[in-house]
């Protein structure tokens, strides 16, 4: 804590130094210009007039929600399915893809540096691409369907599972795996007997996790194509029938808080 | 009783050379009533899944298309149009974590149940309920048909969907700091704003920063989705490039936003250190 003399000689406390004092102005001064530039980049590309029109617009699209059609909820049933089908393959998929790879990516069991980073290269890429992403790219490739949703969730979870999974690996106990070794046992075998047993709980934990984020990625995939209720909705949104819309939403809602708790009880139970 | 007799007879059988190991599930009814019900699943699951096997060998040509287009990815020809999507996104991008930030705090205090009475703690309870449980997407699909296409209805989604993470994650740190702190700020007579400046805001703020960088980067990979909805962003220039099967554009654009990913995250893991 700096402190200075002032003309009578007694000592004066300042929190920072002169210089520190003023490299903190300049760092508030570049932040708040760089927010203003970009808010002016933004309000450049916006139409005023529809934002000023935004509350009656809102409460217009509340009225036409108002009340909700809940016959539609009938149909509803087998695309809520196909949704829960999609994001369980999905993650299912998804985790045997990722248990090798987060194996090879984590320092202490994969077999060579150049392995690492190519494993955390795939780790990377699945982690920056979202799933409706991968889910416009699949239903390009495959055509639209429930198989694309599975894929495309599939291919996002690797990322978020493998890299979860690679940290778990990299802080076990080192005891139990050389023991193992100690015994004479192949590489495969200290895999298995002091590796897996102690990461075997975080990755429950880790895969029911992802399950639950699944669901609620899993409900949008239809907007592009790939199956689940996404596809009701985006019909429903086309057709301006907003009533339907509403029960869309609450069925979304529910489902999601159902398999929130679920995930919950479940790593609640393991941990 | 049962599990004592179990490890008996696992002892037992040890001695005489049969080792098993421990299962993961204690209780052999739960661990073969899961097995057997997850099969279940799986026949009903994968009996339900139409494939189209004929158009998923038609489109088998594409995909190999499009892994040549990332091998030769083409930034030239679209380069006004990636360059006008990816400069919405960032400016997206910051903005709406921002004003996120900025609109999670109160909520977030308000949401701690060891500082905000009861009333106020169900209210910003509900908000972040409601802001976490929808996609991004669909709150995007909702803003663009009030306030109009374009960046500004994807800034206001993503700052929305921040302050539900943002907050959620700031309560639960508040609920356990170290209430000793706040004890002795308040001993001294201390206001309110006094407390939350002195005792709460040192203990939280290093987690915040910490928490605010890793939501710019999120954000920022929200922001190359929402554009599929008219949201603005890079996302809208993606969906073309895609539906127009310039496939060279679209590696591109994907090899764009992997490497921004990147180095957003070699930045946040600096500044993180750097707060800690």
């Amino acid at each position: 804590m700096p402190v200075s003399t002032s003309s009578q000689g007694t000592p004066l406390w300042q929190r920072r130094t002169t210089r520190a004092q003023w490299l903190q102005y300049v760092a508030w001064l570049a932040g708040i210009s760089l927010f203003l530039l970009c808010w002016k980049v933004i309000s450049d590309n916006t139409m005023w007039v529809f934002v000023e029109d935004a509350g009656r617009q809102g409460s217009d699209l509340i009225s036409r929600m108002m009340p909700p059609r809940w016959e539609y909820a009938s149909v509803l049933w087998k695309p809520m399915w196909d949704t829960l089908n999609i994001a369980t393959l999905g993650t299912a998929l998804g985790i045997v893809m990722a248990f090798p790879v987060a194996f090879l990516a984590a320092r202490n069991t994969t077999p060579h540096p150049l392995v690492r980073s190519l494993a955390l290269t795939i780790i990377v890429s699945s982690r920056s691409i979202n799933s409706l992403i991968w889910a416009m790219l699949l239903v390009t490739i495959l055509g639209p369907g429930v198989l694309a949703g599975i894929i495309a969730i599939a291919l996002r979870s690797i990322g978020f599972v493998g890299k979860l999974l690679y940290e778990a690996i990299e802080e076990i106990h080192p005891t139990p795996v050389e023991a193992i070794s100690a015994t004479g046992a192949s590489r495969l075998q200290v895999m298995n007997y002091g590796v897996l047993p102690q990461i075997m709980p975080a990755f429950a934990g880790i895969s029911v996790y992802r399950w639950d984020i699944n669901i609620r990625e899993s409900t949008v995939l239809g907007l592009v194509g790939a199956g689940g209720i996404g596809l009701q909705l985006n019909a429903s949104i086309n057709s301006l029938a907003w009533n339907q819309v509403s029960v869309i939403f609450v069925m979304i809602f529910a489902t999601v808080l159902v398999s929130e708790w679920v995930s919950a009880r479940v790593r609640h139970a393991i941990i | 009783m049962n599990t004592s007799a179990d490890t008996l007879a696992r002892q037992q059988a040890a001695r005489q050379g049969h080792w098993r190991r421990l299962p993961l599930i204690d209780n052999p009814r739960v661990r073969w009533g899961l097995v057997l019900g997850g099969v279940v699943y799986l026949v009903l699951a994968l009996a339900s899944v139409e494939v189209n096997w004929a158009r998923v060998a038609e489109g088998s040509g594409r995909a190999l298309n499009f892994l040549g287009a990332f091998l030769q990815p083409d930034f030239v020809s679209r380069q006004n149009d990636i360059m006008a999507g990816l400069m919405e996104s960032l400016t997206m991008t910051l903005t709406s974590t921002v004003i996120g930030v900025l609109l999670a705090i109160p909520v977030g205090l308000g949401a701690a149940r060891n500082i905000s009475p009861l009333p106020v703690y169900a209210v910003c309870r509900a908000i972040i309920a409601v802001s976490r449980t929808f996609q991004e997407i669909i709150i995007a699909i909702l803003f663009v048909v009030m306030f109009g296409f374009g960046p500004f209805a994807g800034m206001l989604t993503l700052a929305f969907a921040t302050i539900g993470f943002m907050a959620k994650l700031l309560a639960e740190d508040i609920e356990d700091l170290d209430w000793k702190q706040v004890e002795a700020v308040r001993a001294t007579g201390a206001s309110w704003w006094q407390t939350m400046n002195h005792a709460i805001q040192p203990q939280v703020m290093p987690r915040l920063i910490g928490l605010s960088m890793y939501r710019l980067d999120i954000n920022f990979r929200e922001s190359s989705v929402i554009g599929i909805v008219g949201a603005g962003g890079i996302g809208a220039t993606l969906n073309t490039s895609l539906s127009r099967y310039e496939y060279g554009t679209s590696a591109a654009i994907l090899l764009i936003i992997i490497a921004i990913v990147l180095m957003s995250e070699y930045a946040s893991s600096h500044v993180r250190r750097w707060t800690q």
